[in-house]
């Protein structure tokens, strides 16, 4: 259980957010890079769950987008398990689960044909007769019947749509799935669903996750570890219940405390001020420091080491003692 | 209650005609909204929530057409009302606030030019009055520097600015009722508290009633005085937001509660509802939450059941009905 099988290091992206050649060279501007992700660094053993979650713009797509290999790093590695320095991983082995099925599904191709393109892509079964017989094992694994095979994807609904995705993203024998935001399209009854199925597919299969959302519930639901991300860095790494219970970065509490609670009817609250800053332009130092309860002089002007689980000026004792 | 309730909507029915026959997406909703109270409306999408919202300021579009029941704004009947009076009372006695602030949101006009033109159709105020008004309500939403930020254009404002400017637009001209459909959906959870938290606290000095239609259970929790859960253009329960939420009598609503993951307990396994809502053109005979329903008598699919009383809310479940005899 505790063997790595993905290990990321100082994972960074940037993007080109310039204006087209000509008009900024006449307008003597220079590049103008957006850093989209940076220093990112997290293992994942073999079975769990990993959750990354954050606000819009902070970065957790693109890192799940450079873990399946769809985007190319612009600096740091992404290693799995095995594979040699430099190489990806065996064709089929990442696999990833987007978000929209409606986007995801080729809506001119039948079912069956859907989940069988990644094994003729891998060459992973040569005949028609083995992979159809595959399909129809796929299909009723999902909870969808063998002949629904025969329809096209505007014949399911989402939740329905979501389990030909997974079943598609099964297909080539995967260790490792990326699940880039698997529910958010989804009404809460069919999420349950999906969620019930892709936990237990983990106990049958002994697959990996990587789990993307901005729901923190649906993250607490799944996760063994989550990531907090914020402006594309990792502010915190811990346990799902260790988070919960004890979150450590103030960026984690105001996450944890923002979400509407059923539990708490009629709570009035002081919500934290001010939103997520430009990436294009981002604070100085650590990045959350103007929106953090806590923040020191430091915190605005040196970035905070990732130390312990988490990256705040506020966990280490020397900074503190020395403000 | 002893006082008239603001809204008051009884049997409304809704019809879409289409060609292939008629779809029925509102089936007799009745419910009421006193002053100052916020009543939170959820389901699923499809389930006729944001259609009742519709209804109610006058902008169901054609097909859909409401064939029956009444909705009383006051005491007065609107929905029979004539275009032109029905524009009167729109932004006046009932303001709106929509999903996406980016499209409720004029993006070639000022956003002082759209708040002072609100302001001017619907009170007799001078162009100067006016904008010193439109300058008062960005103050009372929480926006910096009003005076600066008036003459902005909508993209100029981040997400969370302009789902204010959208409150103050919809409080403008001093509405009794506010309409606010999924009015934190676009936003990122931080904001998302900041706009809920800015809401309630205007509604409850202001003694504005709120229908908040919204899919997240929790945002009904922290805000709702009162909840109304719909399933296929019906309301299965409602009742108090602690006894819905607590203990729900619905076998739907009892799953939808069980659905949600919470925050602070791990379940193995959360309740899942088979299958998914029915389209309009197959609602089944009788409830239509019978086929999916795991404690389903053989009356559910004959007889469609009212909402009676079942604790403090009132549930349409023939468990609930007193008159079923529920076998042991």
């Amino acid at each position: 259980m505790s063997e790595p099988i993905l290990e990321v290091t100082d994972l960074r992206r940037l993007f080109d957010v310039s204006k087209p050649w000509l008009e900024r060279v006449v307008a003597r501007e220079p590049r103008q890079l957006l850093t989209a992700v940076d220093e990112v660094s997290f293992t994942i053993n073999k079975g769990e769950t990993f959750a990354l979650v954050g606000e819009s713009g902070s970065g957790k797509s693109t890192v799940a987008k450079m873990v399946v290999g769809l985007l190319g790093p612009s600096g740091g590695r992404v290693r799995f398990a095995g594979v040699p320095e430099g190489q990806r991983p065996r064709p089929g082995m990442v696999q990833m689960i987007f978000q929209d099925p409606y986007a995801s599904l080729n809506p001119r191709w039948r079912v069956a044909d859907i989940i069988a393109e990644p094994m003729i892509v891998t060459g992973t079964r040569k005949d028609a007769a083995s992979r159809a017989a595959r399909v129809a094992e796929l299909l009723t694994l999902v909870g969808l019947s063998p002949k629904d095979g025969d329809k096209y994807p505007h014949q399911f609904s989402g939740g329905q749509r979501q389990r030909i995705a997974i079943a598609r993203a099964l297909s080539s024998e995967p260790e490792f799935i990326v699940c880039d935001e698997p529910t958010s399209a989804l009404d809460v009854s069919v999420q349950a669903q999906i969620l019930n199925l892709m936990r237990e597919l983990q106990e049958r299969l002994g697959l990996t996750y990587l789990f993307i959302s901005h729901n923190l519930a649906v993250v607490r639901h799944m996760a063994h570890r989550i990531g907090v991300m914020y402006l594309g860095r990792l502010v915190e790494v811990q346990e799902s219940d260790a988070l919960f219970l004890a979150p450590k970065h103030p960026y984690t509490r105001l996450l944890i405390d923002a979400v509407p609670n059923l539990a708490e009817i009629g709570r009035d609250r002081v919500p934290v001020q001010g939103e997520v800053p430009s990436p294009i332009n981002p604070p100085s130092g650590c990045t959350f420091h103007p929106r953090c309860p806590i923040a020191m002089p430091v915190c605005s002007r040196e970035r905070p080491a990732f130390r312990d689980g988490a990256a705040c000026h506020a966990l280490a004792p020397q900074t503190v003692a020395a403000e | 209650m002893t006082e008239k309730p603001v809204l008051e909507v009884k049997g409304l029915t809704l019809d879409f005609a289409t060609r292939r026959g008629t779809l029925r997406a509102l089936d007799g909703v009745s419910f009421t909204i006193g002053r100052g109270e916020v009543l939170g409306v959820v389901g699923e999408s499809g389930a006729g929530k944001s259609l009742t919202g519709t209804a109610i300021i006058g902008l169901v579009e054609r097909p859909g057409r409401i064939t029956g029941g009444e909705i009383r704004l006051n005491g007065q009947r609107i929905d029979n009302l004539p275009p032109k009076e029905m524009r009167a009372i729109r932004g006046r006695k009932i303001g709106m606030i929509f999903q996406d602030p980016l499209t409720s949101l004029n993006p070639v006009f000022r956003i002082g030019d759209q708040l002072t033109e609100t302001l001017q159709a619907h009170l007799p105020l001078s162009k100067a009055e006016a904008r010193q008004r439109a300058i008062e309500l960005l103050i009372e939403v929480g926006i910096p520097a009003p005076e600066k930020r008036i003459d902005g254009y909508p993209h100029e404002f981040s997400g969370g600015m302009r789902q204010r400017v959208v409150i103050a637009l919809a409080l403008a001209a001093g509405p009794d009722l506010i309409i606010a459909d999924e009015p934190t959906t676009a936003l990122d959870v931080s904001v998302q508290a900041q706009i809920i938290t800015l809401l309630k606290r205007l509604c409850r000095t202001r003694g504005t009633s709120v229908m908040l239609i919204t899919h997240d259970m929790g945002v009904i929790a922290e805000t709702a005085d009162r909840v109304a859960v719909m399933y296929a253009g019906r309301i299965a329960e409602i009742g108090p937001v602690a006894d819905v939420i607590r203990h729900p009598r619905h076998p739907y609503a009892r799953g939808l509660m069980g659905a949600i993951p919470a925050l602070d307990t791990r379940v193995k396994r959360l309740t899942q509802i088979s299958g998914s809502m029915p389209r309009l053109d197959s609602i089944p005979k009788g409830c239509a939450f019978q086929p999916r329903c795991t404690m389903a008598i053989p009356r559910c699919s004959l007889e469609r059941p009212e909402l009676v009383q079942a604790g403090a809310s009132r549930a349409a479940c023939w468990l609930t009905n007193a008159e079923t005899e529920v076998p042991a």
